[in-house]
């Protein structure tokens, strides 16, 4: 272990940690206290008009609900494609576990046109859902298709180490004390899983808040309808209302800090089991 | 927020011995294997299938006819340019942090810590935001080179002398694309390094190494693959990040385009083979970002 800074014979102490400190202020925190300086020089009615408005409100609920839904759907596909990575074998399983990251290597307009071109009227899979009246691009469905895919690796990365840690000792255990394999998967298995999974949804949520590229082409940004909060900014910017941008991204900042810190707490929770 | 995202783990390692009963049932493996696998098919392989089919949908010759043409070749020169500078300065903060981090203990780590990855947490778009801001003609340069009596008369005279600019313009897409990839090369060193302890480097100390001899000599090769990984992380989020730098970068045509923006204009104009054709050569940059992250497992796995 490393001892007091003071005592300790490495060097570079003071030139690493200056540096870190200089170069963080000067890229992250100066520039991000702009919002809340500018955000401060604004009367609580300038403000509270700017973030509260029919347009604000209807994109603040697209995006929740497209995120949360979203992030649900990733809970249930992802654990199922982390087990089948850790616990079966298959032709093909190192292709497989690379594309999980493929959302996160994909620029995000990239991925955008693909699946607006994939699930439009004429597209691969929604030339198969127009006879049913389904439709998904350009309508809140598809902004949930694009969250979904931005979201799927950080569910499925967060749940493998831990599936891969689990001690079969405890399975076996339970197998032996006559629970039945879906006993011991569901009182067993799942609940050494869960504060994993929570924090691995948690974390597509908390990206899909605050994601633009892949949205805004399958969504088409309608008013009222697929509008998303990251849009609504870009719009305020685009006329120039600096100060009602600056509200709305203090809202957004502070809900996905308050966020960041509940998944900071989920993660020590996850990792109660694994002492290292 | 990411990190456990971006950190390389080592793909099967050993979980002890497969018993009867701690194996699924075959109808149950089959289900969700099938299962699984559909869902990854139609919303990952599909998508990133669809890019290439619709890149080459109207021939070939069209397909390098849009690379080759004189906006898209300034649009790939201005990624390449902001890759090459931002992902270096990245490398070196992250090198930097994980020293001092993981090799010595100070008051307020923690803090430091959370707050490098403070940009996973923060909209693309008000990473873009923050810096018009800061830089935009009604922001604080804005205000500086319009005010009447200021500090500094001669810088201001000197600036607005060199028509400085930096939101619509290249200094902005940099600054942006640094603030999205900041955090990519510290969040792969720092557990690498953590784990690795410092008994090397005061074993190198007592024999009489200097500081950079240690970092060289002794550190740097630990630590080399997992830089390497941090690097093509880095290198990838920096030449597709397109949220960010669409906000200062005022879509200048052949100017302040990058491939990602690039693409979007030629998909909004409706040039579809050319917007997937140029799309494609990102989506050839994620193909090798992914085969390169497995190498590197790979290589973990049998150490």
């Amino acid at each position: 272990m490393s001892t007091r800074s003071s005592r300790s014979i490495l060097p570079g102490f003071g030139l690493s940690l200056g540096f870190t400190v200089a170069y963080l202020s000067l890229i992250v925190l100066l520039p991000l206290s702009a919002v809340f300086i500018k955000t401060s020089g604004m009367t609580f009615a300038e403000f509270w008009q700017s973030v509260s408005s029919p347009l604000v409100v209807s994109a603040y609920k697209v995006t929740f609900f497209a995120s949360f839904a979203a992030a649900l759907v990733n809970s249930f596909f992802g654990l199922i494609v982390a087990w089948m990575l850790v616990r079966y074998s298959f032709p093909g399983k190192r292709v497989v576990d690379a594309l999980v990251d493929l959302p996160f290597a994909l620029p995000t307009a990239v991925a955008g046109i693909a699946l607006t071109t994939i699930y439009g009227p004429t597209g691969w899979i929604g030339r198969w859902l127009a006879p049913h009246d389904i439709q998904i691009a350009y309508t809140p469905l598809g902004v949930f298709v694009a969250l979904t895919f931005i979201g799927l690796p950080f569910v499925v990365r967060t749940l493998q180490p831990v599936i891969e840690e689990l001690e079969p000792e405890l399975e076996e255990a339970s197998a032996s004390l006559g629970a039945s394999r879906f006993q011991t998967v569901f009182k067993v298995i799942i609940p050494q899983l869960f504060p994993a999974l929570i924090a691995g949804t948690a974390m597509a949520f908390a990206r899909s808040l605050g994601e633009y590229g892949s949205v805004v082409f399958i969504g088409a940004n309608l008013p009222m309808k697929t509008q998303i909060v990251p849009h609504v900014i870009i719009e305020k910017l685009e006329q120039y209302d600096y100060k009602g941008a600056t509200a709305i991204a203090t809202v957004m900042l502070v809900s996905s800090f308050i966020l960041l810190l509940l998944i900071n707490l989920l993660q020590k929770w996850s990792r109660r089991y694994h002492k290292i | 927020m990411s990190s456990i995202v971006t950190h390389l783990h080592k793909p099967g390692s050993s979980h002890g011995h497969a018993s009867r009963v701690t194996q699924d049932a075959a109808w149950v493996r089959w289900t969700l294997t099938t299962v699984a696998l559909l869902f990854l098919f139609g919303f990952v392989l599909l998508p990133l299938t669809a890019v290439f089919a619709e890149g080459l949908r109207k021939g070939v010759g069209l397909f390098f006819q849009s690379l080759v043409d004189a906006d898209a070749l300034a649009a790939i020169k201005l990624t390449l340019l902001t890759a090459v500078i931002a992902v270096p300065s990245n490398v070196v903060f992250g090198v930097a942090a994980a020293w001092c981090i993981t090799k010595f203990s100070f008051p307020g780590k923690s803090v430091l810590v959370t707050l490098i990855d403070l940009p996973f947490a923060v909209s693309p778009v008000i990473a873009g935001m923050i810096f018009v801001l800061l830089f935009g003609l009604q922001g604080w340069l804005g205000q500086y080179l319009n005010a009447e009596s200021v500090w500094f008369p001669w810088l201001q005279q000197w600036l607005i002398h060199q028509d400085f600019q930096v939101i619509y313009a290249t200094p902005g897409i940099i600054l942006a694309t640094i603030f999205i990839t900041f955090p990519f090369v510290a969040r792969e060193l720092i557990p690498l390094m953590q784990a690795q302890g410092t008994d090397e480097e005061y074993a190198a100390v007592t024999l009489g190494a200097n500081g950079w001899q240690i970092f060289w000599r002794v550190t740097l090769p630990n630590i080399k693959w997992g830089l390497f990984y941090g690097i093509v992380l880095c290198n990838a989020r920096a030449m597709g990040e397109f949220g960010a730098v669409s906000v200062v970068s005022g879509h200048i045509r052949g100017e302040t385009n990058t491939m990602p923006l690039h693409v979007e204009i030629l998909y909004n104009e409706y040039h579809f083979s050319a917007a997937f054709a140029v799309a494609s050569l990102l989506a050839l940059l994620a193909i090798v970002t992914l085969v390169l992250k497995s190498v590197i497992e790979w290589r973990n796995s049998r150490a």
